[in-house]
């Protein structure tokens, strides 16, 4: 700990505190920027036409019925516009045989999914460029579909990219120990295949991008409702060849993303260009409709997996195989996010041996990428699925089985199996509190009650101790595995001439509380209140450098940037106190905002003071220079490691297939926390969409490629009545990998909590021979599996989502 | 085109309008009132909802055609039109329950919230998840927004002060301290 860090007497700790958020005002009175909210003189709304057909060729186009209808500016085809730009970028290449098919804004001469981008209307009004597009003549010979993952590695498969001759998008291999020796000498080899289901993100705001251009300069403004909007900039410039210098992006009030906003999408593309072409501001905004066949989907991975196993229960090697569904092209980080989990599918345990496979495959469907989460949910499904699954083989307490494999926390940091090294923690102390919260024994008790008397009601406990690397940095490592950009982040502070203070950070929230939290940590640093700071993000005008939020990245990167800039505010001003004061700067104290002579009582100047002197400049040391600021970028050596232990507890009524759950308790650890209350309600969240993925949602295609849950109505985001009332504990094991000690606490939730649900809803259908329920663990799946075991079978009978194969098997006695 | 008068958060507005045309369209594009968001187009998730004469209704789902004759308040007028005046308790609760994260769905869930505890001025826990039904949020997980409107109710009723520093005195457990 820095001195700064902590302020003596009377100064208050904001550090800590549940303060209430400073983002709120305007957004519980209707004072908001959501990019829709745009309206500029002169805009013009353009509509895009999207692909009916998951695969075809494109025989013919005509756009100009379109322009004759009322209040029509412009209509453009894809082939119209090829000479603007070229492909959307994929920033990630993740092994030497990574095929990248070419992605252009606009399809020119075949359609790869149903909503694959093929013309643009331009008009006066929102509706009016809406109805024009039924005026585009365009002909379309279909192709043949290919949509299922074996079926496309298959030999003689229909081709996604004719081009690239195969739909294996890459393939890639981690081998840690000999697990066909580890697997000679175990007792017990239990195989499972999983389905992690493709998911719709839904992040309430739908996509916009407004765009405004100044055709004597050539200088460009988006706004864009993003993640990424310092990702945006780059690559708009690259793909559209405009100076990046000239392009100024703007992320403003953005509704969630959830991962489905840290892409650089079409229309961020397409927008500038119009906008440039037309000389006039134009504006786009997706329906959900069109948010749910065009912005980009999660998961869907095919999961096979081997245990092998000791009859003690001593874990001794782990073989995963993974196919991950690409979709029809490659978004910005799609091929690395089945990969975003290759070190965790071991999870907290010690393996001897560890063998990860993954194959990434094309398919006409739209493009997977980021998801809350993104690869390392699909891990911790795996390993805290199979681990129950080896308890329930070896008859065994899955809460024992864990504590005979855990990783004890004296011996952290660990490197695992899978060579990560881990950080802090404290496996054993997190499942302790969730065994009292939940009152596991009684519940426990509860159960077998119910067993022997057949209650129509069973009870099942599902286990989840994760562990998660997150804080998406160390620049070395991205660059080790094929990523295009760093993962460092920026920040300044700027004691203005009031003693106000302005913090900027290249981090770009869309929901999370970042203005809050890291005015919080300046008003420590520096010791002048919290009110009296104001963050500044989103625009990359104002906070010119930054890598932006996902991964759980802002306060364990962003954060700390934002701390040492303070300290080297203070550590200015201790030459400028010094200097005011005729003493040595050594002998200045600061604490609370006030810079104090040691052993002079009475010689005192307040941060803001020195602030108002660094602006006058009427009296500065030799050398100093004016102003009270101070800037850090910060690239952390490792990841950050939260971890907890989440217990679902749930009622299945074995009549109607019905799965309630009855308590859900999660004890996480993410390391200090700066905001309680911002930090409950990450986990709230993150629970809630973990929940969902595991009883609620999947997105599914029919046979001619067409989403079926294409809106709303038909895909079920969990509503209040659908979810409980979480139990939230911490326990606190500071991170040592920065100064805070913060770990990070977006995407925890969400990977801890799927396969707690799953593993409680297989749990109460044991007795049944039940050793999986595929997800989302509906009541239609449940009642099937009551009744014929296996996994409850396809939620769409005769549709393509269909993963055929056999689902488990197990090699060693005692099964059911 | 349609004639329609209305009275939107108190100001009297008359206009021709298209048959066709949506009320949250005349209220974002024809009035600017871009403080009720669209977050769907099949009127499940309730992003838009306002108040028509009193009772919460989708504004994706009622034509502006629909709304001649009626008084509409959106979330830019539950704090007396200016957005700087008194806030409304369920406005304050949401802020000091932590019941929003993006803020997307806040003018909807608020007016929702509004019109439930108009009709039930104490809703238990379940009630008050049921009231909500056609309000999805993505970011919370809807626990604080249960307590929210729990809280709004107490004060609407009169049982307590408004709860300035209520968060402070949170049920949540406090952390263990464990330390490696």
């Amino acid at each position: 700990m820095t001195e700064t860090m902590q302020p003596a007497e009377a100064a208050e700790r904001n550090v800590g505190a549940r303060r209430l958020r400073k983002e709120d005002p305007r957004l519980v009175t209707g004072q908001t920027l959501w990019t829709d909210n745009i309206q500029l003189p002169g805009m013009l709304h353009v509509a895009v036409l999207r692909s009916p057909h998951a695969h075809a060729r494109i025989t013919g186009i005509d756009v100009s019925p379109a322009r004759q209808r009322d209040g029509v500016i412009a209509a453009f085809s894809g082939a119209d516009l090829a000479d603007q730009w070229g492909s959307l970028p994929t920033a990630w290449t993740v092994s030497e045989d990574l095929v990248t098919p070419d992605h252009l804004p606009l399809a020119t001469d075949e359609v790869r999914y149903v909503g694959d981008g093929v013309a643009v209307v331009v008009a006066e009004e929102r509706y009016q460029a809406a109805d024009a597009l039924e005026a585009i003549e365009i002909d379309y010979e279909p192709l043949p579909v290919v949509l299922d993952m074996p079926a496309a590695l298959a030999d003689g498969a229909p081709l996604v990219h004719a081009d690239k001759g195969t739909n294996r998008c890459f393939t890639y291999s981690l081998t840690s120990g000999d697990y066909e020796a580890a697997k000679a000498r175990a007792d017990v080899v239990i195989k499972r295949s999983y389905i992690n289901q493709r998911l719709i993100p839904n992040a309430m705001e739908p996509r916009a991008v407004v765009a405004a251009a100044q055709p004597a300069t050539g200088e460009v403004t988006v706004w864009s409702a993003t993640q990424v909007p310092h990702f945006v900039r780059v690559f708009l410039a690259l793909v559209a060849g405009i100076p990046e210098q000239k392009i100024r992006v703007i992320a403003p009030d953005v509704g969630g993303g959830f991962g489905s906003k840290l892409d650089v999408y079409a229309e961020e593309i397409i927008l500038p260009v119009l906008a440039r072409k037309l000389g006039r501001p134009v504006k786009w905004n997706e329906t959900r409709s069109e948010n749910y066949q065009a912005t980009i989907h999660g998961r869907d991975l095919i999961q096979d997996v081997e245990i092998a196993a000791t009859r003690d229960g001593k874990a001794l090697g782990l073989a995963v195989d993974l196919t991950a569904d690409m979709g029809a092209y490659l978004q910005l980080l799609t091929p690395s996010i089945p990969l975003l989990g290759r070190y965790m599918y071991p999870g907290i345990y010690k393996f001897e041996a560890h063998t990860f496979n993954c194959t990434g495959v094309f398919t006409n469907k739209t493009p997977t990428d980021a998801y809350r989460g993104a690869g390392r949910p699909e891990a911790t499904f795996v390993i805290e699925r199979i681990m129950d699954e080896l308890a329930a083989e070896l008859d065994m307490d899955p809460i024992e089985l864990r504590r005979r494999n855990w990783i004890q926390h004296a011996a952290l940091p660990y490197t695992t199996v899978a060579g990560l090294r881990s950080g802090s923690g404290n496996y054993e102390a997190a499942t302790e509190r969730a065994l009292q919260l939940l009152g596991y024994d009684e519940l426990r008790a509860e159960q077998r009650e119910r067993r022997e008397r057949n209650d129509t009601v069973q009870i099942g406990i599902g286990t989840s101790t994760y562990t998660e690397m997150c804080g998406l940095a160390p620049s070395r490592w991205l660059g080790e595995v094929g990523y295009v950009a760093g993962g460092w982040e920026a920040a300044a502070v700027r004691m203005l001439p009031t003693g106000r203070v302005e913090v900027v950070t290249g981090t770009s929230p869309h929901g999370q509380g970042h203005v809050t939290t890291f005015a919080q940590i300046a008003a420590d640093a520096l010791g002048v209140p919290f009110e009296d700071i104001d963050v500044i993000h989103g625009d990359t005008a104002t906070a010119p450098a930054g890598l932006d939020t996902y991964g759980s990245r802002s306060l364990a990167v962003g954060g700390i940037a934002v701390l040492r800039a303070a300290e080297k505010v203070v550590d200015k001003a201790r030459l400028l106190a010094g200097h005011l004061m005729e003493a040595d700067p050594a002998d200045i104290e600061f604490a609370g905002g006030s810079f104090r002579v040691r052993g002079t009582p009475g010689a005192e100047k307040s941060i803001q003071e020195l602030a108002f002197a660094a602006f006058t400049a009427h009296n500065l040391p030799v050398g100093f220079e004016p102003l009270l600021a101070g800037d850090s970028v910060v690239d952390p050596d490792t990841f950050s490691f939260p971890h907890g232990t989440h217990l679902c507890a749930v009622e299945v009524d074995t009549e109607t297939g019905q799965t309630k759950i009855r308590t859900y308790v999660a004890v996480d650890d993410v390391g200090k926390v700066v905001n309680p209350l911002i930090v409950e309600g990450q986990v709230h969240g993150g629970v809630a969409q973990g929940i969902a993925q595991a009883l609620f949602e999947e997105a599914v295609y029919d046979a001619a490629g067409n989403l079926v849950t294409g809106s709303m109505v038909d895909y079920l985001v969990p509503a209040p009545p659908d979810l409980p009332t979480l139990v939230t504990d911490r326990t606190e094991t500071p991170a040592t990998t920065n100064p805070l000690g913060v770990k990070g606490v977006g995407e925890a939730g969400t990977i801890a909590s799927t396969p707690a649900v799953v593993n409680a809803v297989v749990d109460a259908l044991r007795p049944f021979g039940v050793t999986d329920v595929r997800m989302p663990c509906t009541p239609e799946r449940v009642w099937r599996a009551i009744r014929a075991g296996g996994s409850g079978g396809d939620r769409a009978p005769g549709g393509t989502v269909a993963y055929g194969g056999p689902q488990t098997s197990t090699t060693a006695g005692g099964a059911q | 085109m349609v004639r329609i008068r209305t009275t939107v958060d108190g100001v009297v507005r008359e206009d021709d309008v298209e048959p066709r045309l949506l009320l949250v369209h005349y209220l974002r594009d024809r009035l600017g009132k871009v403080g009720t968001p669209v977050g769907c187009d099949t009127s499940n998730c309730g992003a838009c909802t306002v108040l028509l004469d009193g009772m919460s209704v989708k504004s994706c789902s009622v034509l502006a055609a629909q709304a001649d004759g009626c008084a509409v308040m959106t979330i830019e007028g539950l704090s007396g039109g200016s957005g700087d005046g008194e806030w409304h308790p369920v406005q304050r609760a949401f802020h000091e329950q932590h019941a929003l994260q993006c803020g997307f769905c806040t003018p909807g869930m608020i007016m929702a919230s509004v019109d439930l505890l108009g009709n039930n001025p104490d809703p238990t826990e379940q009630e008050v998840r049921d009231g909500l039904e056609g309000n999805l949020c993505r970011c919370t997980g809807y626990q604080n927004i249960v307590r929210a409107v729990q809280s709004a109710a107490a004060e609407m009723r009169g049982e307590r002060a408004r709860p300035e520093a209520e968060a402070e005195a949170d049920a949540e457990a406090e952390p263990q301290g464990v330390t490696a």
